[in-house]
């Protein structure tokens, strides 16, 4: 397998394919996609609802172990079965902060139950720690989720995933659930946290503005298949090519009855 | 506006009972729509979707509405009985919701759902009516209406699902549509499709629309002119086209604070909320 991945990248993924269902109504919701990110680049997966992305990283996470095809992280293959030590190295952060963390447990069980599993010793010390790097600071340590804001829980969530200190974090829409003017302040602390630990992330957005402002590179994927994969420089210099691509570029500025005239005339009946 | 306008909003409050304070979820708005797209932007908990279902009397049981005027037309709705606003709602004024999985009937065929907001009268046969319905899936732009009429909502996608509320918002032809926040639960090249449907019926059929978001892009591109809330106020009123020279903090912070193509490298403006915006 070494010879078909790229032995410099952190994750090298080979015509992945995942497919829900059987028979006549077998989808193929991730169709033969390649990519591979770079230790410490952020890598970008934009396409609208139900185009693979975020199948992609639940494969890519262990979440869905029924998939094919070539995945590499750290160097190592992946199975479909992930042992302990590989959730050390890879940690994902889920959309909905209001869904992804339980009710009943607060902050400081949160954050104490991966450590445990690990058998990490010293929690107290990086409970901590991990709070101040997320910007809660301790006086959040007892509290319960219903008492924390909607970008308090997405600190929260990213604080759980960087306990473990993975080299590699997944981000599905960390922001989508997110208001403006706390989507900023999350962005900021990615990034900030990406640039201060050295992570590799990719970065499951709908959002090109998101993505754009995070990511070094992306990939543009639409019904399961990766249309094109570009440099986010490509986006700023306005240059993509494939047409798909140009739509959503065009729909991320905002409405312009010109180009929607278009649009309107493709919908399916 | 030259004509006089369909809505009047004036000084409008809503309040919320809760077991442990009062909540003043609108605190003093007042505005007025003609025939033209309004859109009222704010983060949540601005009171921007409480005071689009004020208009209509449906702010939820624990919470109490108050106005100096709240007038559509001639009638005025802050007198207006229940029986009355009947009358009013899905006929003269309708609402489009966020998500449609959650507005259509599971278990009514689209057609059907469609028919049942045809006006009483004049009584119409059942042919009739069909042949409406037909007609408004296809000035909702789709392609296949007869297939459609047939289908069960969980058959359609988000897409279709929010033209087909917009058809039947629109059987009764209404003087006044509220969307609250119609194209957020859709992907971006659906969304210019609806949005492209909802400005063509402003634009031909003379409708006034209130178009509540939390996008600031889609707003300053879309509408004609925005609103922007702020707990429970309208802290500033501008044309679409002039948003991005707002002058209120509040909006400047809201613009900064969105991520672009280009802001690569550069640390994201964090709003520092103002206490004096409450009270200006």
């Amino acid at each position: 397998m070494t010879d078909s991945t790229n032995p410099n990248a952190m994750i090298s993924v080979r015509d992945l394919r995942v497919t829900f269902g059987t028979g006549a109504a077998q989808v193929h919701a991730v169709d033969g996609v390649s990519f591979a990110v770079k230790p410490g680049e952020t890598y970008g997966l934009v396409g609208e609802s139900g185009c693979g992305k975020s199948t992609i990283l639940r494969a890519l996470c262990g979440l869905n172990p029924n998939w094919s095809g070539d995945v590499t992280i750290g160097g190592e293959a992946m199975t479909p079965v992930r042992t302990r030590s590989f959730y050390r190295r890879v940690q994902m952060v889920f959309q909905d902060p209001y869904g992804s963390l339980h009710p009943r447990h607060t902050v400081n069980t949160t954050l104490a139950e991966p450590l445990k599993i690990h058998g990490i010793g010293e929690a107290d010390e990086r409970i901590s720690r991990v709070l101040v790097q997320v910007g809660l600071g301790p006086a959040f340590r007892y509290r319960y989720p219903h008492q924390l804001s909607g970008g308090q829980r997405q600190r929260l969530a990213i604080a759980r995933a960087l306990i473990l200190e993975p080299q590699v974090l997944l981000l599905d829409e960390p922001t989508s659930a997110l208001d403006v003017s706390v989507q900023a302040e999350i962005l900021n602390l990615l990034v900030d946290l990406r640039d201060r630990l050295g992570l590799t992330c990719i970065l499951v957005s709908h959002d090109l503005a998101v993505v754009a402002h995070m990511c070094d590179r992306l990939g543009v994927m639409n019904a399961g298949k990766m249309l094109e994969e570009l440099p986010v420089s490509a986006l700023e210099d306005d240059s993509p090519t494939h047409p798909y691509t140009r739509q959503l570029l065009a729909a991320s500025l905002g409405y312009d009855r010109r180009l929607a005239s278009g649009a309107v005339e493709d919908i399916e009946g | 506006m030259s004509e006089a306008p369909q809505l009047v909003v004036e000084d409008l409050h809503v309040r919320f009972r809760t077991p442990q304070r009062m909540v003043h979820a609108v605190r003093g708005v007042s505005f007025s729509v003609g025939r033209e797209k309004v859109g009222i932007v704010g983060e949540s908990g601005s009171g921007k979707s409480q005071t689009g279902r004020a208009i209509l009397k449906l702010t939820p049981p624990n919470g109490t509405v108050s106005a100096r005027r709240l007038q559509f037309q001639e009638l005025d709705i802050a007198g207006a009985s229940e029986r009355e606003m009947l009358k009013v709602r899905g006929s003269r004024i309708s609402m489009i919701m966020q998500d449609p999985k959650y507005a259509l009937d599971p278990v009514m065929r689209v057609g059907a759902q469609i028919a049942e907001a045809i006006p009483e009268t004049p009584r119409l046969s059942t042919a009739e009516k069909r042949d409406r319905v037909m007609a408004m899936l296809e000035a909702v732009h789709i392609r296949n209406p007869a297939r459609v009429h047939d289908l069960y909502p969980h058959e359609v996608s988000g897409g279709m699902g929010q033209r087909i509320m917009i058809a039947m918002m629109l059987m009764a032809e209404p003087d006044l549509l509220i969307a609250d926040e119609p194209t957020s639960a859709l992907d971006v090249t659906v969304r210019m499709q609806v949005l492209a449907i909802l400005d063509d019926l402003v634009t031909r059929r003379g409708l006034g629309l209130i178009f509540i978001s939390h996008d600031l892009n889609l707003v300053a591109t879309f509408c004609d002119r925005v609103l922007i809330m702020y707990a429970g106020r309208i802290v500033e009123e501008c044309a679409a086209a002039d948003l991005q020279n707002a002058k209120h903090p509040y909006t400047r912070g809201l613009l900064a604070s969105l991520p672009r193509i280009g802001s690569r490298h550069q640390k994201l403006a964090v709003l520092n909320r103002d206490p004096a915006w409450l009270n200006d």
